[in-house]
């Protein structure tokens, strides 16, 4: 009974002149609805803005052999084979913020489609997850190879828009036959484009072909040293140098002939990979994965505490710090904006206050002669300011979010409707009230009953 | 038993450095039921007096029993309870709620009640308060739509909500020609007498000191008269 009459109490002395409280609370819905706007739009560009970086790769890590050294000497990254296709399976199972993981081997020869040839960036194999963990599922033309074709190290591939452009002008290439040093390959999809990454490496300059193919037939050995130079490769029969220097190196297993390769298919045996590739389920777990990965392979590998790591872990600490910057940077500039209108509504609310307190000065008196206390009074008008402010808050939530739906509608920008965005203005509206209509409310509260009802 | 006793009441206003003394200590019994009429000349001292009496001012010095409680030295909020339980005021200018109906304005002060009554029961007692001062049917008319004895009489029932023994009227014919004046006086003399409800008004005009049963004059913050009651036992005490 009390709230609801104190409520009713607000209400009426509001609707007592309703043109000034709709003046009065402008300030607030302005505020508030700018404020529901820009989180709705912010929310929208923020996922958009994280959804694009995660397709650069902000949540992938590179799980690379450790480093050999001998002497004190150190060969750098990648020097020793320490990597197993298996590692990367029980680094899937085992790390609940990984959401998936390939194993890979790279290779860089060269090329040839009919009477043209070219050198990619990149061969890589890897196994149908790589396509999921750079976020490049959706394939232009074609389909992606599965995890038969890598158990059995079939010769297929799927090539980028480089490959596409610099092989075969233009034309399909699916169903087409490519040659990686002398082994034809089957083109059976397309990647979409993907542009160059942030180190300006040409993504789309790529073949990708299951990892268990391109060990055992193309590369022969894990290429501790991948980059093997295109004219070595290519001048096999005219550059007697190379006997002295083989460019390639043997098999770790003897070459099978067709016929064998066809009846026993590739057995899958202790062999190391250049790389893992480990996707965290957001950017906002690659802590946690990191720690994770780390722990499953010190225990795969048997290493003692206290001994080093025989594998490093690389994530895209930059894209993630660019995301965070810009978010933090986004939410700090929101937040800024809501607060300046915020405080300039409440200072209207707070000036119209003090002039109402002033021309009830007689009603005041009245009420307290006929028993107000002083706590009543001020209850009262906290109420009526915290009424006016929630009155333009919930003007502010449906101007807002009407303005961030035209926007969505207009522009075609991507908004999103953020509940949260929506409670915080009903609390900052209530909280602008209570903060800027206590000074008016106490002053009304401290007013003396007999000169209020002598107040002309 | 007494209602209301002063001994030796006074109050100095401070301006400044000069200290004006406005009553100059007033002793007084007033006794349940009686009808009195405060008066004497402006300025002496008379709204000082019965803003003490009612309980919004405290005095300097001196004691005041009400209802056998001493009060001089009660707190704000103490005052605010007991002026909520025991008195009514009637204005000289009304002093009701504008845009506001008769019946919310009669029933304002139950919000600050201690009990607690639900909407419904505020309304109906605020309604039959209205219809004891003879406004049955002017229940949702808003002071602007009322003429000035009809909203004093919205005032007195708004007094008596809380059914205080005590009624204080400041001036209550003050704003009134002298045919409402005599309705209002009337109102008070059958609420005196019917209910035995004690009723203190402060008048200029002797007119309307006439209808009181007793006359204390005042002159330069002292009692100068004090016209012994006609009959005390008009009320039920
Ligand atoms: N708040 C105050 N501060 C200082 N002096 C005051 C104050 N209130 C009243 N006075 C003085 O006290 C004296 C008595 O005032 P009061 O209002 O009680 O007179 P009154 O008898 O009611 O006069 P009137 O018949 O004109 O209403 C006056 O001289 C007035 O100036
Ligand atoms: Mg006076």
């Amino acid at each position: 009974m009390r709230v609801y009459t104190t409520a009713r109490t607000a209400f009426r002395a509001l609707r007592r002149n309703p043109m000034r409280a709709m003046l009065t609370t402008l300030g607030i819905v302005i505020g508030v609805g700018a404020v529901i706007a820009m989180m709705e739009i912010g929310a929208g560009s923020s996922t958009a803005l994280k959804k694009t970086i995660a397709s650069m790769g902000a949540n992938v890590l590179v799980i690379r052999p450790g480093t050999a050294s001998s002497g004190g000497v150190s060969f750098g990254a990648g020097s020793t084979t320490t990597l197993t296709p298996e590692d990367s399976q029980a680094i899937l199972r085992e790390c609940p913020s990984i959401s998936n993981a390939t194993p890979m081997v790279r290779a860089r020869v060269q090329v040839v489609y009919g009477n043209r040839n070219w050198v990619p960036n990149a061969i890589y194999g890897a196994t149908p997850a790589y396509l999921d963990v750079q976020d490049w599922t959706i394939l232009a033309q074609g389909e992606p190879f599965s995890d038969r074709d890598v158990l059995n190290g079939n010769r297929v591939c799927l090539v980028g828009q480089t490959i596409v452009r610099e092989l075969f002008e233009g034309e399909s290439p699916v169903s087409k036959e490519i040659r990686l040093k002398n082994i034809a390959f089957k083109v059976i999809g397309v990647l979409t484009p993907k542009g160059a990454n942030m180190m300006g490496f040409d993504q789309d300059d790529v073949i990708l072909a299951p990892w268990t193919t391109i060990k055992y037939r193309v590369t022969g050995a894990s290429s501790s040293t991948s980059n093997q130079s295109t004219s070595s490769t290519s001048s096999d029969s005219v550059n007697t140098l190379s006997n002295l220097y083989p460019a390639t190196q043997g098999g770790l297993y003897p070459e099978k002939a067709s016929v064998q390769q066809a009846d026993n298919p590739m057995p899958i045996r202790f062999e190391n990979i250049d790389q893992i590739m480990a996707a965290a389920i957001n950017s906002g777990e690659i802590a946690n994965a990191i720690e994770q990965v780390g722990a499953v392979l010190r225990e795969r590998h048997h290493l003692r505490p206290g001994e080093p790591d025989d594998f490093n872990i690389r994530d895209m600490a930059e894209l993630t710090k660019t995301l965070s910057t810009t978010t933090t940077l986004m939410t700090n500039l929101l937040l800024a904006v809501a607060m300046i209108s915020l405080v300039v509504g409440g200072v209207g609310i707070m000036n119209i206050m003090l002039v109402s307190v002033t021309e009830r000065t007689r009603e005041i008196g009245l009420r307290m002669a006929v028993g107000a206390r002083g706590k009543d009074i001020l209850r009262q008008f906290l109420v009526e300011a915290v009424v006016l402010c929630l009155t333009g808050g919930a003007m502010g939530i449906v101007l807002g979010h009407g303005g961030s739906l035209l926007v969505k509608l207009l522009l075609k920008w991507p908004v999103e409707t953020s509940l949260t965005a929506i409670a915080a203005a009903v609390l900052v509206s209530a909280g602008v009230g209570i903060i800027f209509g206590f000074y008016p409310a106490w002053k009304a509260s401290r007013l003396d009953p007999i000169e209020a009802l002598r107040y002309e | 038993m007494d209602l209301i006793t002063l001994r030796g009441i006074e109050k100095t206003y401070q301006m400044g450095d000069i200290a004006v003394p406005v009553l100059k200590g007033i002793s007084l019994a007033i006794r349940q039921g009686e009808l009195v009429a405060l008066t004497g000349s402006s300025g002496s001292g008379k709204s000082t007096l019965m803003n003490i009496l009612g309980c919004l001012d405290r005095p300097t010095a001196g004691e005041y029993w009400l209802d056998g409680q001493e009060i001089s030295q009660l707190t704000t909020d103490e005052r605010a309870l007991l002026r909520n339980r025991k008195l009514g005021f009637v204005f000289q200018s009304f002093n009701l709620l504008a845009r506001t109906s008769a019946i919310e304005n009669v029933a304002m002060p139950l919000t600050y009640a201690a009990e607690d009554l639900n909407d419904r029961e505020a309304r109906e007692r605020a309604a039959e308060m209205l219809v004891r001062v003879g406004l049955a049917d002017r229940l949702d008319h808003h002071p602007a739509q009322l003429s000035g004895g009809q909203q004093q009489r919205v005032a007195i029932a708004r007094a008596l909500i809380n059914h205080p023994p005590v009624l204080f009227a400041d001036e209550p014919t003050g704003n009134l020609d002298s045919k409402t004046s005599e309705e209002v006086l009337q109102m008070f003399e059958r609420l005196n007498t019917e209910d035995g409800i004690t009723i203190i008004m402060v008048t200029h005009d002797p007119k309307v000191a006439g209808h009181a049963k007793r006359v204390i004059r005042m002159g330069d913050g002292v009692i100068l008269e004090d016209a012994a009651p006609i009959s005390a036992t008009g009320g039920k005490a």
